[in-house]
């Protein structure tokens, strides 16, 4: 569960300033259309962490949020488990690029979103108990999202997400907007829950010490129209280092260069 | 000295005697009669003797009963409208033209319909209250819900919310912070077309108070009537204001 397929995937979007349709045809677009996507063929195995690399603005969080069924793609299709995907359902959970825990509610409120349906309210209690310990929020069971720090808000939304049990977690830039500490700290906890799960995750990143060090698979995508520059499976012993790792430490001055950076460190 | 001033009730206690200060000055050399300009002595003698005979008690009630019947009335069909207007587009183009159309009309341009239709008494003073309520509801209702933040409506697809749980758990506690304002803002002009309303359709009420003392040249009793307005519509912003810090609806005021 969590093979992802990826076919001769498009996305176009209308610029709204300028739109303009055809009267004839009304699904031709013929304003200012603004390719994003352009033909991508991926596939991701079960259990797999991939992290999508791209230059800003190229379209990864788009391609994410296709995947995830947010988005409708203009051409192709993504299959997951053999099913044509349709729309959102939570069987994959989208951790997003913001803080998304409902603010009216505590930590406790959030993580039970997932087990709403449980009909066991004992067992449902336990589970919810288990993913705070788990992310380390035991003693804030009963604080809002306001009350606690930027960290703690992603590793709580992260309790929330693994709740529900999801084959496929998507994390947009996971990282963003967290210290330095914190960054490490939640890069690590991923990894060991995807070690523990073994879950299949796709993140979508700019920073390209975490896609090299979290990923089983390493995604990169060129600049806008999007289309795939590497897809390259990881097989890296963890943890990972790139002092004691030439190979890894080649490879990321590689991966600097596709995106345009020569002088990396 | 600066302990004095922190205390929360010193500063406003210092502005009211000050006002009654001037007011004590302007009443004593003004050179008007103390029949056109009352002192505050005057006034609060007169006062005591409206709250004795319970005249006060039962105008002050009269008047309440009419803005709680019309502001929960508005609440009652104004919310929901407001988010049934926030949430569907179609409802929005159909209605809120007409909305925007009726909204600018002043409640007190509707005194003679109001009149002609409910007749004297209570119903007509709750009509108006209702439409002075009812309008700033809805419309600041569609407001709140429409800047819900729409990450929001994502994680209710992706642990696939019921359109019911979409309106319980994501509109009604996202657009609550904005709404409360509203409240507050809303009772106090509910509270103002009160007494005008009062002063046409009605024999009770503070409205009518004012009315029938200036009627009989009685101007204490025109100041006791304000005086009263003025202190309960202090105490209806002070209510609706403690409705923010309820827990759940704090977050709006702070992470914002």
């Amino acid at each position: 569960m969590g093979h992802i397929v990826i076919k001769n995937l498009r996305k176009e979007y209308i610029d709204r300033r300028h739109k303009r349709r055809s009267k004839d045809e009304p699904n031709e677009c013929i304003g200012d259309c603004v390719l994003v996507l352009d033909n991508i063929n991926l596939e991701f195995c079960e259990g797999e962490m991939v992290t999508i690399l791209g230059p800003s603005g190229c379209g990864k969080s788009t391609l994410l949020r296709i995947i995830a069924g947010f988005d409708k793609p203009t051409a192709g299709s993504v299959v997951i488990n053999g099913e044509t995907l349709t729309g959102p359902s939570s069987d994959h959970i989208f951790v997003f690029q913001h803080n998304a825990l409902l603010p009216w509610m505590t930590v406790q409120e959030n993580v039970a979103l997932g087990l709403r349906g449980m009909e066991d309210k004992e067992m449902m209690k336990e589970q919810i108990q288990e993913h705070i310990e788990l992310v380390e929020l035991e003693g804030f069971e009963n604080h809002y999202p306001y009350q606690l720090s930027g960290g703690m808000q992603r590793r709580a939304e992260l309790a929330r997400a693994l709740a529900v049990n999801p084959d496929t977690l998507f994390m947009d830039e996971p990282f963003t907007g967290l210290d330095f500490l914190a960054h490490m700290k939640m890069r690590e906890e991923v990894v060991n829950m995807h070690e523990y799960f073994e879950k299949t995750i796709l993140v979508v990143t700019h920073d390209i010490d975490d896609a090299l060090i979290m990923g089983d698979r390493i995604v990169v995508l060129s600049g806008r129209p999007a289309h795939v520059k590497l897809s390259e499976k990881l097989d890296f012993p963890r943890p990972r280092s790139f002092v004691k790792n030439t190979e890894l430490s080649k490879l990321r001055d590689e991966v600097y260069l596709m995106l345009g950076v020569n002088y990396a460190v | 000295m600066m302990n004095i001033i922190n205390r929360p009730f010193f500063l406003p206690f210092i502005a009211f005697s000050l006002i009654l200060a001037v007011w004590e000055i302007l009443a004593r050399y003004s050179g008007w009669s103390i029949h056109v300009f009352p002192g505050p002595m005057q006034v609060f003698i007169s006062l005591w003797e409206l709250i004795a005979n319970g005249t006060l008690l039962r105008h002050t009630v009269a008047s309440l009963f009419r803005v709680t019947v019309g502001f929960y009335l508005a609440i009652l069909l104004g919310i929901p409208l407001g988010i049934l207007l926030g949430r569907l587009k179609l409802v929005r183009v159909f209605l809120n033209p007409v909305i925007q159309f009726l909204r600018p009309i002043s409640p007190l341009a509707w005194i003679p319909l109001s009149m002609l239709w409910f007749g004297i008494g209570d119903k007509p003073a709750v009509f108006l209250i209702f439409l002075a309520s009812f309008f700033p509801l809805v419309v600041s209702t569609t407001v709140a819900v429409q800047s819900i933040n729409p990450v929001y409506f994502h994680v209710a697809a992706n642990f696939n919310f019921t359109r019911y749980e979409v309106v319980t758990k994501i509109v009604i506690p996202g657009m609550l912070p904005s709404v409360i304002t509203a409240l507050r803002i809303t009772i106090t002009i509910a509270w103002l077309v009160v007494v005008a309303a009062e002063m046409i359709a009605v024999k009770s009420g503070l409205g009518y108070l004012i009315l029938d003392s200036r009627n009989a040249l009685t101007m204490d009793y025109v100041m006791d009537g304000m005086i009263v307005i003025g202190v309960i519509g202090l105490l209806l912003d002070h209510a609706m204001m403690r409705l923010s810090r309820i827990e759940s609806v704090f977050w709006g005021t702070r992470s914002r």
